[in-house]
This record gives C-alpha cells, structure tokens and sequence, in this order.
C-alpha cells in the first residue's frame, strides 16, 4: 500500500511539474515589410520613434508551433520598436488567469493592450473593463463576444482558410466526381475548426466534391500521427488530404511514410517553414499550405502602438487605425513559395 | 491577514478530548509549518514589493492577486478534504468544466431569467455534487483506486461538456447573475468573499467537527478506522460529494468572472490544486491535513504568478521556479512524515 501511495505521489507531481513547465519558445520571424503611402500619417511618421508607450500583451500559452511563433513575433516587434515598452504576461490557457494578467496591466495604467485571449468570450468582460478605463485594446485572432471590448480587432480568416484549401482541391480534382477527399482537423472543441471545417466544405461543395472521412487530432506531432494513422487505415484510396495545421503535419506525414502511401496529394494549413521547404522540394505528398498569419500578434503591437500615439495606418486615407482588420488566406504552392518562406514561422 | 489567519489555527489544536490525542499531535505541526508558508508569503511580498514598489502594492493590485486565488482556492479546500482522507481527486478542473457549461445552458438561463439568478448557482452546484458522488460511490464500493475513478471522471466530463456546450462557449446573459458575481462588498470582489467564506467553512469541518476527525482518521490508517466504527465507504462518497461541490462552486465562479461557461474552463486546475495543497503542508499519503496551509498555499501561487508578470520576467523561468518550490515543500513533508514515523514507533513503548 505504501509503495502504491509512493508511485501515485511521484506521479502526481511528477504530472504537476510537466504541466507547469510546459512553455516552448519558438523561434523569432520577421515582421513584413513595410507599406508606403502617406496620409494622416507618413511612413516616416509613423516609422520615427514617439513618445514611449507602455503596451501589455497577453496571449495564450505557446504550446504549439504557431503559438510560440505568435509570442516571439510579437516580443520581436516590440524589441524593434524602440518606442514601445512590451510587458508580456505568461502565455497561458486558463482564463482566469489571463483576466487577471489583463487586470494588472488596467492597474498599471498601461497605454495599450494586445489581448490574444484564450477564450474570446471569457475575456471580454475584463477587456470591456480595459476599455472603460480609457485602455484601448487590440483584440488579436479570437474575437470578443462583443464588439465594445476592442478598439481593433486583427483576425486571421479561418473560414476564408477551409475555403482556400477547398478550391485548390477542386481546381485539381473537379473533373474527378468521385474523388475521395479527407480532413485533418485540429482541436476539434475549438470555434475555429469549426470555421475552417465549414469553409472547406462549402468550398468542397462549388464542384461536387464532400469530405469523404474525417478525423480531428489536437495541434500536436503525436496528434496528428495518431489520427493520421487510424485516418489512413479507415480509407484505403484517398484523393486528397486537407490537414489543418502543420504543426501536426509532421506526424501525419510520417504517418503517411509508415503506411507507404502516395497516391493522394495533402493540402496543409498555418504555413510552417517546414512544410514551405517540403513544398518547395516537391518530393513530398504535401503540395500546399494555406497560409494562417503568426505574425498577426505583431501587428497587433504595431497597431496598439500606432493607436496610443495616435496615428495611422500610412497607406489608408482614413484618420484612424481601422476597427477591425482580416488577414488573407493565400494558398502557398511551389509556384509562390518563395514569396511566403520569409514569414513562415519554424515549428 | 492571513497571519491572523495563523493566529487562529493555533489555537484549534489546544482543546484536549481524550483519546483524540494522536489527532492533536498532528495539529501541532500544521500550525508551525504554516508559519513558513507566511514566512515564504513575506518574502514574495518583500520581493514583489522591492522590484515594482507601489505599483505592487497598491489596494488595487492585491485584489488582483485574491481574485485570481479565489478560484483556485476554493477548488483545494475541496482537494484538501480528500487528500487528507488518502484519496485524490483530479477530476475537479474538468468538474469546473463541466458545471460551468451545464449552468450556462440556454434552458437554464432563461429559466433563471423568468425566476432568479440563484437557480443557476444550484444547478451548477448539483452538478459538480453528482459527480463527485459518482467519483465517490466507483471509489468506495466499487473498489477502483482513487487516481483511477477521477482521471476517468476527468476525461469523461470533459466529453460530456464538449458534448452539452456542442463545443461553443456558451455566453452568460443573465445581468442578474453576472453583476452579482462580479459585484464588490465592502470594497471586496464577491469571488473573495466566497473563497474566504469556504475557507472558513472548510477550516470549521476540518477541525472542529467529528466528521473532520473521521476524515484524518481515515487518511492515517483506513483499516484501523473502520475497526473504530467508522462507515469509512459512507465517509469516502460524501468527501467527494464534498470535492464535487467545491469545484460546483468554483465553476459557478469562473462562470461569473469570465461571463461564459465552456467546456475549457478549469484546465488542469486539479494539478493547481493539488500543487497548493501539497505546498501548503497537507501529505499526500493522507492523515494530515490542513486548510490554513492549503489558502497560503493558493496565495503563494497567485502571489509569485503576480510578483513575475509586474516584473516582466521571463514565463520559463516563472514556471521553473514553480517546479522548484512543489519540490522543496514536498522534500521538506517527507522529512517530517520520517519524523513523524519515528515519534509513532517510539511512543507506544513508552506509554
């Protein structure tokens, strides 16, 4: 009994500390480049250093590619700007404690707030509370439930991103009735798969194609190997295969490599660097990627800079920074790979 | 605050009853230890104090740290009970989950908004007891380890809230129930008060209370308490009803903080808890428990969490540290559990 209780005791904190200690830092990208074009502001202007602004960025914890990759853009934006002093609270998926993160930065009296939330509707409450403070907030990737709790609101389009890998599926097998197409997706209790399964099979639908099987595996290599495999087993012709994330893409593709199939070709999503050299190669089954922003937490600290000093985007006409701002969900082939491999983010 | 808190457990462990000797001895140590754990609480406070100065300090930022506790403090008073009792409950952040999803539901809330904001609460709160009754009857007479029956209820009710919620975060638009919750008393967020007034509730039942007795009694050696007349297997469902309810309370919480109840709420809260109640000198082989411990502990978390996002540290290094203290404060109960062995083999001969 004693030994039992002495296992169970070294499990639990052996199980507490691997929770505890489970921040990854992905490596630093680059944010775009720059636009042009004056207007209320120049690119001059907005480019020459302000009055410093302090802005607090929350997000959520970087437990995958993407996500770390989010952070370290994020954090490298701020360390270029040399007006801005970032606070980066820890990247968390509690709720709780991210409402709390927010509250010390409205007890700070910050200038800005960069809120990716871990649950847009769990923390508009507290950013509603940052707003009324006179705080404004630039709500990034998970929207708000209401429209008051953010100043700006910058999204990547995951909707537009099922879409976008929908119809490069039916540009290469429309003629093909009968095609037999998979997806991968990701968390499957989270919105946005729900998004990007919605879109996909709209777009799937224009030319008469469904989603054939479909399985859903969490963001992670284990993940995606795991449904991979059992996805792979289930359907024994495939045509096409959309995998929702890149991240899992590489245990789908070893997945792929154990069951020694290629008579299909896969469409990935997020836009790894990985996965862009994979394309760029064209030796493997992975022919695309849509691309899903991990720099859209940069721009978020760009933007709340941008606001908190009072300027504006130097290519719109329009006096203010834009109340909401959706990124684009281009397809990377080999053809334009070159093009999108500077802003991959390495997972 | 909590150094009255320490005051009062001092105390709780005087009045002598009789045979209930060996119960006292144990609450002699909890008292000292949760002398450390202010000690530890002064240091963060002096850190926290020397590195952002007012901004820490400030009323403001205080109620950032309790807010933040409460959630979590509430869940490891339930904890404490059963790991007190020998037994573990890692189903409670799932629980939390799952209450917060089953109140939140649109039949609930417009029941609630034709009649009252409290019908929300009880349902939350029955919710998280029918689990935990579920936990405690598979424990108790279905014979299945403690670990075991609970990661099973932790996978399942996660299921079951993904399953209910349709894997939406389901928004609370009940204003009566969210002003409420996220109201303040005497300048003090209701979310604090709850945790105070469980805190208290918990302290109570623990240490002055038969049914406290009987649970360290059980915790310390199950066999022998059975032999002693208790009905050990009644005592173990009702400690996880207790735990259940808990965890119903704090999702009832989170509900109100976060105005939405989804199926991701309270995510690995049960290693939070278990953290805090470990720290805070509770033994995990059961036998010893203590609330007093278990709050500092909470606040000792919350505190550190708060000292490094004031500081804009690193959150590697924050979670290192964490790791580090969960190892010491465990090394450090190990030592005394050895005392402790020791003083209990010698003692009988004597006597």
């Amino acid at each position: 009994m004693l030994a039992v209780r002495k296992g169970r005791k070294l499990l639990v904190t052996t199980g507490a500390l691997l929770a505890i200690g489970a921040l990854v830092t992905g490596c630093s990208s680059e944010t775009g480049g720059d636009s042009s074009q004056p207007t209320n502001a120049s690119v001059d202007g907005n480019a020459a250093e302000g009055e410093t602004v302090v802005i607090g960025f929350s997000g959520p914890a970087a437990d995958h590619g993407w996500l770390g990759a989010i952070n370290s853009a994020a954090i490298a934006a701020g360390e270029n700007l040399g007006d801005v002093d970032l606070r980066v609270a820890e990247g968390t998926n509690d709720a709780n404690l991210q409402i709390s993160q927010v509250e010390q930065f409205i007890n700070d009296d910050v200038d800005a707030i960069v809120l990716l939330p871990t649950d847009g509707a769990a923390l508009t409450a507290v950013a509603t509370k940052a707003m009324n403070a006179g705080i404004p907030v630039v709500n990034v990737d998970r929207e708000f439930s209401s429209p008051a709790a953010a100043r700006t609101t910058v999204l990547g389009d995951n909707y537009g991103m099922g879409q976008s890998a929908g119809n490069y599926i039916c540009e290469r097998l429309g003629d093909t009735p009968d095609a037999v197409v998979a997806e991968i997706a990701g968390v499957d209790s989270l919105p946005l798969t729900t998004e990007r399964s919605e879109g996909f099979a709209d777009a799937l639908e224009t030319c008469g194609l469904d989603v054939d099987n479909r399985v859903a595996a969490d963001f992670t290599v284990a993940g995606g190997e795991a449904a991979a495999s059992q996805l792979l087993a289930a359907a024994p012709e495939i045509d096409a295969i959309w995998n929702h994330d890149d991240d899992q893409g590489h245990g789908v593709l070893s997945a792929i490599d154990t069951a020694e199939r290629d008579e299909f070709f896969m469409v990935g999503g997020a836009g790894s660097a990985n996965a862009m050299e994979l394309i760029k190669a064209g030796e493997s089954v992975l022919e695309a990627t849509v691309v899903y922003p991990s720099t859209q937490a940069a721009d978020g600290v760009r933007l709340a800079r941008l606001i908190a000093q009072d300027k504006a985007m130097s290519d719109l006409v329009e006096v203010e920074v834009p109340k909401r701002i959706v990124l684009n969900a281009p397809v990377v082939t080999s053809d334009n790979v070159d093009q999108y491999l500077p802003t991959a983010f390495a997972s | 605050m909590s150094e009255q808190k320490t005051q009062a457990a001092a105390p709780a462990a005087s009045p002598a009853s009789g045979g209930k000797a060996v119960v006292q001895n144990l609450l002699h140590g909890p008292a000292a230890r949760s002398l450390g754990l202010v000690v530890a609480l002064a240091v963060l406070f002096l850190i926290g104090a020397i590195t952002s100065g007012d901004r820490f300090m400030s009323a403001d930022n205080m109620l950032v740290i309790l807010r933040y506790a409460s959630i979590i403090g509430v869940v490891s008073v339930g904890v404490t009970f059963v790991i007190t009792a020998g037994g573990i409950d890692l189903s409670v952040g799932s629980l939390m989950g799952l209450t917060s999803v089953v109140a939140s539901l649109a039949v609930i809330q417009s029941a609630a908004t034709q009649s009252t904001w409290l019908l929300m609460v009880a349902v939350g709160l029955v919710v998280g007891m029918l689990a935990g009754f579920i936990n405690g009857v598979i424990i108790a007479y279905g014979n299945v380890v403690a670990f075991i029956a609970t990661v099973a209820m932790l996978v399942a009710a996660r299921g079951l809230a993904e399953i209910i919620s349709e894997r939406r975060t389901l928004l609370v638009t009940n204003t009566d129930f969210t002003g409420i919750m996220r109201d303040d008393i005497l300048g003090i967020p209701v979310l604090v008060w709850i945790f105070a007034v469980v805190a208290a509730a918990g302290w109570f039942l623990l240490n002055r209370t038969t049914f406290g007795r009987r649970t360290v009694a059980i915790g310390g050696n199950i066999e022998a308490s059975r032999l002693a007349g208790i009905k050990v297997k009644r005592h173990l469902v009702s400690l996880y009803v207790l735990a259940g309810l808990t965890a119903g309370i704090a999702g009832v919480m989170m509900m109100g903080r976060t105005t939405s109840g989804t199926s991701t709420h309270g995510l690995l809260y049960e290693l939070d808890a278990i953290a805090a109640v470990v720290v805070g000198g509770t033994l995990l082989a059961g036998g010893r428990g203590t609330i007093m411990g278990t709050v500092l502990g909470v606040l000792i978390f919350s505190t550190l969490t708060n000292v490094f996002t004031q500081n804009n540290m690193d959150t590697s290094v924050q979670s290192l540290i964490k790791g580090a203290i969960i190892v010491t404060a465990v090394m450090l109960q190990q030592r005394f559990a050895v005392r402790k062995e020791r003083k209990a083999k010698t003692k009988p001969v004597r006597s």
